[in-house]
């Protein structure tokens, strides 16, 4: 300090400094343990680092020692928001090394249960944002209070509230429960319900929309450059969702549209993931209506060894595409298991977004990315 | 002199009170907003919360941050605490229920609320804390801005009773309340949505900034200094919701009931409203609020001041 003193006294004028805030790893809006280093000119932001390993479990070297049906509940933890959807995306990337077929109930529970989980996460998506722009915890409280019914339906499927793993290799674990189908389609009728709420609430309101609209522009290119995907990628303009582009398990029998935003702004982030609520209720709806009578899980030996080879499977989870790149060495434990997680490249892309905002705006551009510390970190 | 000691710690009984069950109304009607039950252990639906809160707040260790200013941090507190508790002295109650009628009422208030503002940025520049000091700018700026379409407001209210005392601005009132008279309602719209940046409430909470700055200024006090920054808060808004009441809503006068139950109504009615807006709309950048004091708020509240100026000499 008395350095800095000195230099004053001998320039005879103040000098300015750069501001370094450290943002987290404690820090009530880092959606978990991620640390921002902030260099700040006044309130605008001039460079943004994110550091990120403070979650580090290892995941990856795990699925080594372990057989392919021990992995199952590490993946509950990779996206803990959308547990089922890992499940999903990992038993899909083990039966297509295995070459299982799986029964087509299971197929469609599957996706019921998958869309579900993408309602769920994507409320929390939306009510978190709603909280970093300020909204003082009411639209999270609306936001937890729909997805409670769908957890209590996940609670009653397999016990879990969070972390699932409820999928297993060639189906899932448990039928749906008797009532299931009316309990869903009342959700269905509720949510909808709902969604205009949300439209009230936030999507149209001037707040929210000064607060939104042109803030944190992610172009086209940019993002296709980073690797950007999901809903991110889709409110840049342009229209990729695996679920569509490249159909797997049976989303190619249902009728659905993909939401896409224009410009690319916070505001067409958080449209998209409102709207795509909507069109999963729409499969959902379709799913349920249609859901054919058999066995929930084909019959695959307990302890089996995978062959050698090697496979990639690619979902579209809520926050983007989950790769499993599996490679087998014919043992009972994979060779190597390498996740790809679509928030990581979706935080990647951050710096890019929030240099020359102001800190207000950094905040709500990072509740956009919807990122999770849990998948960046595996 | 008596009578003057005897006023004073009423007030002061009055605005702990009055704080006490603000924060746990606060906790009940954000809890009923977002479909939860809010506090419900100690009393009656939680109706002792807030005692329980100040027990343990006093119990709490003083922490002192080091490399904190600590003679501005520990003044902070108060500079933000005492002036509010003084803008009650000329707080018009009922007919009788008033500390002392200054004849520049409302000029008093108005200054002696302006020194919060003092507190505030020494306690966001005592704590040596980015954050801390990030909220005590803010909420300079913010404050300072704002007190000017604020103040305009309030003068178009001197203008048209024809004196500065409390007492005398709301009996002009009793042909019928300001509120009432469209270039006031005008006036009224703009007190209430400055005076909401005055006390760093929803849509204008920037200096607190929970999702941004932590807490913002009063982020590193713990135990009673920092629950001297929340009862300041609660108090800040009865304060506004007083004069409100006192200069567009006619004060204490109303039909049947005594006229401290109408300056109630009317002053907790007031602060719900602040409540709900509080509980349901997202928070402003800092320049978008800054514009919108000087660029609109401040031209609409002069433009007023002159039709209405105009309207009178004519």
């Amino acid at each position: 300090m008395s350095d800095i003193e000195a230099k004053d006294k001998k320039d005879g004028e103040l000098r300015s400094e750069e501001f370094v805030i450290n943002m987290g790893p404690q820090h009530p809006s880092t959606h978990g343990v991620l640390y921002l280093e902030l260099r700040l000119d006044g309130e605008i932001v001039k460079d943004c680092r994110p550091h990120i390993g403070y979650l580090h479990r290892s995941c990856e070297k795990i699925a080594e020692n372990r057989t392919y049906i021990q992995f199952m509940p590490f993946t509950d933890r990779l996206d803990y928001l959308a547990s089922m959807n890992n499940n999903l995306g990992y038993a899909l990337a083990v039966e297509k090394l295995l070459n299982v077929q799986v029964t087509e109930r299971a197929q469609y529970i599957r996706t019921i249960i998958a869309e579900l989980n993408r309602v769920a996460s994507h409320l929390i998506g939306i009510g978190t944002f709603a909280q970093d722009l300020g909204a003082y915890a009411t639209p999270m409280f609306y936001c937890f209070r729909d997805r409670e019914i769908i957890v209590e339906l996940f609670d009653e499927l397999c016990g879990g509230r969070l972390t699932y793993n409820y999928m297993r290799i060639g189906g899932v674990q448990t039928d749906l429960p008797a009532h299931a189908d009316k309990f869903i389609k009342d959700f269905i009728k509720y949510e909808r319900q709902k969604l205009k709420e949300y439209n009230e609430l936030l999507t149209y309101n001037a707040i929210f929309l000064a607060r939104t609209k042109k803030i944190g522009i992610l172009k086209q290119e940019t993002a296709i450059s980073y690797a950007v995907t999901g809903p991110m990628l889709r409110a840049s303009g342009f229209k990729w969702d695996l679920r569509k582009d490249e159909p797997y398990m049976i989303y190619d029998r249902f009728k659905f549209d993909i939401p896409v935003g224009k410009t690319g702004d916070s505001w067409d982030r958080f449209k998209v993931r409102l709207d795509e609520i909507s069109e999963s209720l729409k499969i959902i709806e379709q799913a349920i209506g249609g859901l054919p009578a058999g066995n929930p899980i084909s019959k695959v030996n307990r302890v089996f060894k995978g062959p050698p080879g090697e496979v990639y499977m690619r979902t579209e989870n809520p926050r983007g595409e989950l790769g499993f790149y599996l490679v087998s060495d014919g043992g009972l434990k994979p060779y190597r298991n390498k996740i790809r997680s679509p928030s990581f490249s979706n935080l990647a892309v951050l710096p890019e977004m929030i240099r020359g905002l102001n800190v207000s705006d950094a905040v709500c551009v990072l509740g956009s990315t919807d990122i999770v510390m849990g998948e960046i970190d595996r | 002199m008596m009578n003057l000691l005897i006023g004073g710690i009423s007030v002061v009984g009055f605005i702990s009170l009055s704080a006490m069950f603000l924060i746990w109304l606060e906790r009940k009607i954000s809890a009923h907003i977002q479909n939860r039950m809010g506090p419900m252990i100690c009393g009656w639906h939680g109706s002792l919360q807030s005692i329980a809160d100040s027990l343990k707040l006093l119990l709490k260790e003083n922490i002192v941050p080091s490399g904190a200013d600590k003679l501005v941090w520990s003044l902070a507190p108060f500079f933000v605490t005492v002036p509010v508790v003084m803008a009650f002295l000329t707080v018009p109650f009922s007919k009788t229920l008033i500390v002392r009628d200054l004849n520049v009422g409302i000029l008093y208030v108005a200054s002696i609320t302006s020194i919060c503002v003092l507190g505030i940025f020494m306690a966001g520049w005592g704590s040596n804390n980015k954050y801390s000091l990030l909220g005590g700018m803010r909420s300079a700026a913010q404050i300072i801005s704002y007190e000017v379409p604020l103040l305009l407001s309030i003068v178009l209210v001197v203008m048209e009773a024809g004196t500065l005392s409390m007492q005398g601005i709301v009996q002009a009132q009793e042909q019928g309340w300001y509120v009432l008279k469209p270039n006031l309602a005008f006036a009224f719209l703009i007190y209430l949505i400055s005076s909401t940046a005055e006390v760093n409430r929803v849509p204008f909470d920037i200096p607190e900034a929970e999702s941004e700055l932590g807490a913002g200024y009063h982020t590193e006090y713990t135990g009673m200094k920092f629950a001297m920054f929340f009862v300041a808060e609660y108090t800040n808004l009865v304060v506004v919701s007083a004069i409100a009441t006192t200069l567009f809503l006619g004060g204490w006068q109303g039909p049947l009931l005594p006229g401290l139950f109408w300056f109630l109504i009317k002053v907790y009615g007031l602060v719900c409203l602040s409540m709900w807006v509080r509980w349901t709309l997202p928070r402003v950048r800092m320049d978008q609020m800054m514009t919108f004091a000087w660029k609109v708020l401040t031209p609409l509240s002069i433009l007023n001041l002159l039709v209405s100026g105009w309207w009178m000499v004519r």
